[in-house]
């Protein structure tokens, strides 16, 4: 490599790194106590010399530009759907040599069976609370354990699936765990895109350094779950549970889903049917022998555990209870996770598996003993205040930031309830080198290691997910603003084999080419996403007819004409101008800010940006249907107004005909992607319907809002009418430039082979709407099939010439009557197919609401 | 005493019900003084699956679902049950109360460590500083368990006033120690929540309780009703049941179904269901005594 890359005069080539001083307060992962650079590290430190500023920097933006592009978000918890923020990832690994990683796994693996084994006590013989190991306040006062499942033994006897430590380095360089997770721990697919990308970001050291790869780890994952299935299918049928795109943890269910080929379902979607649990798809119910569970315990069924959930699936504790189904982890496995647990565990250790435990927590305190909360109490500063049981809603505390006011606070409250506080010891962390632009930074290290069940032990990702920040404070529950996170190689000294989650099974898979296992939840989704791009892009094309008229020079008479156009863009009578006086010597700006505001106000009902907003969100649900490309489109549906530094409202409309062309663009793209890559199964259909329906409903709006109106002058509009239902050309194919309402409306309404016409899309609905019917296999006409034949022998007889008359004064009546029936049969249309193929669920209610009024 | 025992609820809805899953406990569980023979269960329409368990807390517990539409869903409970006299009830001699509180907080024996579980804060139970206000006018310093407890439930007989319908389900003790009146479920709430903010153990029983009709008329059928009270553990003597509702220490007139940590554990009847429209609820109950019993 060239060592002349750019200008790194501040670092002169080979003292780059060496310009890297952490402190010695704590254990660095890169450099030693001594200030020489760890054998791991030997190979890796001068290419990163050889990069050097102009390298990493770049190194960095590139990581950061696949991300963006991959799409790789998190949600900050408790925030909304807009707060996603995109994953930061530092581009320079933590190295860790083959030598130190094998006894901190095994150790991990130690860890993780006695979880396991822990579990299978307390909701089993309970011999750690008889032998007197576990005091009974750690089992009875845990909101976490599940009476319900006690007796419970799930087949084959894991408990716990798969697990993750929460782990950091004490100064010394021991690791500590921070935390046990142990309901569906999170993190393991960003561990995965952090690798993917690094190993883009870093191709050359990373072929050079023996990494040992991360996808053995899932592959295993895959076969723990495959044996688990009941009847020992050669392909069974493993869903994996999330509570829903609100979830922080979203983005990473749909990636895990898809990353390991299982259904992505949600709580709705599932069904407990004799003691078995089922799928709702669009082709009936079909066995569920699996659930990989994301879903946090007390929410998973609302019979037998939290009766306020709503997005459980009752029955389901009774169907784990009777075997007919396998849920990985076990429910009630959310026990675990509470810090209170953390003092006993050695004990525990010893009295399971007759070991001393390997890897120790952080020292904790209880409050709920006297001495101990006067020890807490005492050293206020030096700890760190925990909830004893992990809840959500109570916040974890560094003793020495408090603040006057809020230490004496939070030291009332953990004296009136001093059984729910911990206190334990701070674990700053390592530190590794990020790059920050300018200079390489010691940032505090964490860092999560997952364990997967496997042949009576563990398997232990050879990796996992490190999250970085500037102060050792800011690491400690989930992932905030202003941490990163960082991938994590494990070093071997031999070649590695490279691994790949498609690798064939032993025997040949069924070919199948049906795909009638969409959730009904999902197609559901897809038809309103349909219906939302197609509407996104009718908006487009309107608007861009408006603000093009109105940039280019504007006559005397426009006025009139263009404030027609606009309020076409409502539904009759909804435009916030539509009563405008266009006497008014203010009206023209007046029309200006309304369709300003029309563009950029995301709060305009009906706007543009409402509308790109609702395809997003709903884009965003059904991640997992739809490909990366049309993500990656969906994702840059917006639109923002050219900033300029001069606050003044004179605006110009003009800007924004470029982005509208490139929103439309996008949107031609997404049509594209969907017409040629997706295949014709119920995912598409639904799609699809929600593009015609909407598409014909557009029309039809459209027609209504310039042509019924028989008083103004009709070329400018018959102009306007043929330029936004994109169908111009061909109507100068075929009638040259003279322009009249018959032949237009024929093109527009009429006509079966203009793609934008009404015709058109009642033609595509008829014949969707038969496939329908096929694949429930009715031999009766449905009653969407009925409405499809009316609809479209109506428009067939229609009597175009009858449209255009005029009586006196009179609007074109006859016109505005026929459209609004067609409008309704799309909307029953709409309406039928949604109540006959998309709502096979109530929500579910509890009996227990009966009781209040009959209680003696 | 022997007593046949006929508990049936009855859900009407205006819309069909497609599916309805439900988890009951309805079965009078065998303890030193009782035994149940007998125990059928019968649901209209015919359940689709039905499983029978037992609890962490040793009661049998039923679950049964149904997947045909109905607009009326009936179940109905019928069991033989004898209980006899027991002596516990005679026995006064209990320690000091702060004893048992630091004998279950030290957990040091397995006897202790069981008890324990029905020292904290459940679903409809939670330390409350009103209650342990209230209660300490009967928990006395070295007071005897028992004695201080027998107090504490005379005196929720004296100040709380009996009102049927009068709290529902989701009306907090705080609020009934606020209105002071309620029902049997919120009497035996009440009593646990103040046995278990001192520290002590106290679990929630459910049952039946044999009523008389009034002198001269005969009995009625149905008229009875499933009835609450609680119980509280009394080292030498185990568990002692009392009943604030009545302020009697159970014995011949009460049928046990079961105990747990509170209603939530041994609710008789819980379901979800998924359509229905409007709907109503009709529970009979009838606790009669048969004739010839050997007493």
């Amino acid at each position: 490599m060239s060592l002349t890359t750019g200008t790194v005069s501040a670092h002169p080539t080979g003292e780059f790194a060496s310009l890297y001083q952490p402190s010695h307060q704590f254990y660095d992962e890169m450099v030693s106590a001594g200030g020489g650079i760890r054998p791991a590290w030997a190979q890796f430190v001068p290419s990163l010399d050889e990069l050097g500023a102009d390298g990493l920097t770049q190194r960095t933006e590139q990581a950061r530009r696949l991300l963006r592009e991959n799409g790789v978000t998190y949600n900050v918890y408790g925030a909304s759907q807009d707060l996603e923020r995109p994953w930061d990832l530092d581009p320079l690994p933590i190295l860790l040599p083959e030598s130190e990683w094998e006894p901190l796994s095994e150790a991990v693996q130690q860890r993780a069976l006695l979880l396991d084994k822990f579990l299978a006590d307390i909701y089993g013989p309970q011999t750690v609370l008889k032998s007197g190991v576990l005091p009974p306040h750690a089992i009875f006062q845990h909101p976490g354990y599940l009476p319900p499942c006690a007796g419970i033994v799930p087949p084959t006897g894991v408990f716990l699936h798969w697990y993750a430590a929460q782990l950091a380095r004490r100064s010394d360089g021991s690791w500590a765990v921070l935390g046990d997770r142990t309901q569906g721990p999170s993190g393991a697919g960003y561990a995965v895109e952090n690798r993917i990308i690094v190993s883009r970001t870093l191709p050359q050291d990373f072929q050079n350094s023996n990494v040992v790869r991360l996808a053995s780890f899932f592959i295993t994952l895959r076969n723990t779950l495959a044996n688990l299935a009941r009847q020992h299918r050669e392909n069974p049928r493993v869903v994996l549970l999330t509570p829903g795109p609100s979830s922080s943890r979203y983005f990473e269910d749909v990636y895990l889903a898809r990353y390991l080929g299982y259904a992505l379902v949600e709580g709705g979607d599932l069904t407990v049917r004799g003691v078995g649990v089922y799928l709702k798809t669009l082709g009936g119910l079909l066995p569920v022998d699996v659930i990989l569970r994301r879903m946090v315990d007390a929410d998973c069924d609302p019979l037998e555990l939290n009766p306020d959930s709503i997005m459980g699936i009752p029955g389901l504790v009774q169907a784990a209870r009777d075997g007919q189904v396998v849920i990985a982890n076990a429910l009630g496995s959310g026990y675990l996770e509470a810090p209170i647990l953390q003092p006993y565990l050695p004990a525990i250790c010893r009295h399971l598996l007759g070991q001393d435990l390997k890897l120790l927590g952080a020292q904790t305190w209880w409050c709920g003993q006297r001495e101990q909360r006067l020890y807490v109490e005492e050293n206020f500063d030096k700890l760190i205040i925990r909830p004893a049981f992990r809840q959500r809603k109570v916040r974890t505390h560094a003793g020495w930031l408090l603040s006057a006011d809020d230490k004496a606070k939070l030291l009332a409250e953990m004296r009136a309830r001093p059984n729910q506080f911990v206190a334990q010891e701070p674990i700053p962390g390592s530190t590794a080198p990020i790059w920050n632009g300018t200079e390489l930074q010691p940032w505090h290290v964490t860092f999560r290691a997952y364990a997967v069940a496997h042949d009576g032990g563990y398997q232990i990702m050879p990796g996992g997910l490190s999250r970085v920040a500037p102060r050792a404070e800011m690491l400690t529950e989930s992932m905030t603003a202003g941490q990163r996170s960082k991938d994590v190689w494990i070093l071997s000294d031999r070649p590695v084999e490279s691994v790949s989650l498609l690798r064939p099974l032993s025997t040949a898979l069924e070919l199948r080419r049906t795909g009638n296992d969409l959730p009904s939840r999902a197609a559901d989704h897809l038809f309103w996403l349909g219906r939302l791009i197609e509407r996104s892009e009718a908006k487009v094309r309107h608007v861009r007819s408006v603000v093009a008229r109105m940039t280019s020079e504007l006559q005397p008479a426009g006025l009139a004409e263009l404030h027609m156009l606009f309020v076409a863009l409502d539904d009759t009578w909804e435009s916030p101008v539509a009563d405008l006086d266009l006497e008014d010597p203010e009206a023209w700006p007046k029309l200006r800010e309304a369709v300003w505001e029309f563009l950029y106000d995301p709060k305009r009902k009906g706007g543009l940006l409402e509308t790109l907003h609702n395809a997003n969100r709903t884009a965003s649900i059904v991640r997992d249907r739809i490909s990366v490309d049309g993500w990656r489109i969906v994702n840059q549906l917006e639109l923002h107004p050219q900033t300029s530094d001069d606050e003044s409202v004179e605006v110009d409309l003009g800007e924004a005909l470029m982005p509208l062309n490139h929103l439309l663009m996008l949107l031609s793209a997404f049509s594209g992607i969907s017409t040629d890559s997706m295949t014709r199964g119920p995912g598409w259909r639904f799609l699809d319907i929600g593009r015609r329906i909407e598409r014909a409903l557009q029309t039809v709006r459209l027609i209504r809002g310039l042509l019924v109106d028989a008083q103004a002058d009709l070329l400018p509009r018959l102009e306007a009418m043929l330029e936004i239902a994109d169908s111009s050309m061909t109507y100068r194919y075929r009638y040259l430039t003279t322009l009249q309402l018959a032949p237009v409306l024929d093109l527009v309404l009429v006509d079966e082979t203009n793609p934008r016409a009404v015709g058109f899309q009642l033609v595509a609905l008829a014949e969707h709407v038969k496939n329908l019917s096929r694949d429930r296999g009715e031999f009766v006409r449905s009653p969407e099939q009925k409405l499809m034949l009316a609809a479209q022998a109506a428009l067939r007889l229609v009597d175009v010439e009858a449209f255009c008359s005029v009586n006196g004064l009179e609007d074109r009546v006859l016109l505005d009557d026929f459209l609004e029936h067609v409008a309704l049969d799309l909307r029953s249309l709409s309406d039928s197919i949604t109540h006959t193929y998309l709502t096979h669920t109530a929500t579910a209610r509890h009996l227990d609401t009966l009781v209040s009024a009959n209680r003696k | 005493m022997q007593y046949s025992v006929r508990h049936t609820t009855t859900y009407s809805y205006s819309d069909a019900v497609a599916l309805c899953q439900n988890q009951i406990h309805l079965t009078p569980r065998p303890t030193p003084w009782q035994s149940c023979a007998d125990f059928e269960l019968e649901i209209s329409p015919e359940p689709v699956v039905r499983r029978r368990w037992t609890d962490i807390f040793g009661n049998e517990v039923w679950y049964f679902s149904i997947e045909e539409p109905h607009k009326e869903l009936s179940i109905t409970g019928r069991s033989k049950v004898a209980v006899i006299q027991h002596s516990a009830t005679t026995q006064r001699q209990t320690p000091a109360w702060e004893t048992v509180r630091d004998q279950l907080a030290e957990a040091g024996t397995l006897e202790m460590r069981l008890a324990a579980q029905f020292c904290f804060e459940s679903w409809y139970v939670h330390y409350l500083p009103q209650a342990l206000e209230y209660a300490a006018a009967s928990f006395q310093p070295n007071r005897p368990i028992l004695d201080a407890a027998m107090d504490l439930m005379s005196r929720i007989h004296a100040e709380f006033k009996y009102v049927p319908a009068s709290t529902a389900v989701t009306t907090s003790t705080a609020e009934v120690m606020q209105r002071r009146c309620g029902v049997c479920q919120d009497f035996a709430h009440l009593q646990i929540t103040c046995l278990r903010s001192l520290g002590l153990a106290a679990r929630y029983v459910s049952g039946y309780l044999m009523t008389d009709p009034p002198p001269g008329q005969p009995r009625l059928v149905g008229v009875d009703a499933s009835h609450a009270w609680l119980s509280i553990y009394c080292p030498g003597m185990g568990w002692v049941d009392l009943d604030p509702t009545n302020n009697v220490i159970p014995h011949l007139r009460h049928v046990t179904v079961g105990w747990g940590r509170d209603y939530s554990d041994v609710c008789p009847i819980q379901g979800v269901f998924t359509g229905g429209g409007k709907h109503a609820m009709r529970v009979s109950v009838d606790v009669s005594p048969i004739a010839n019993a050997g007493e």
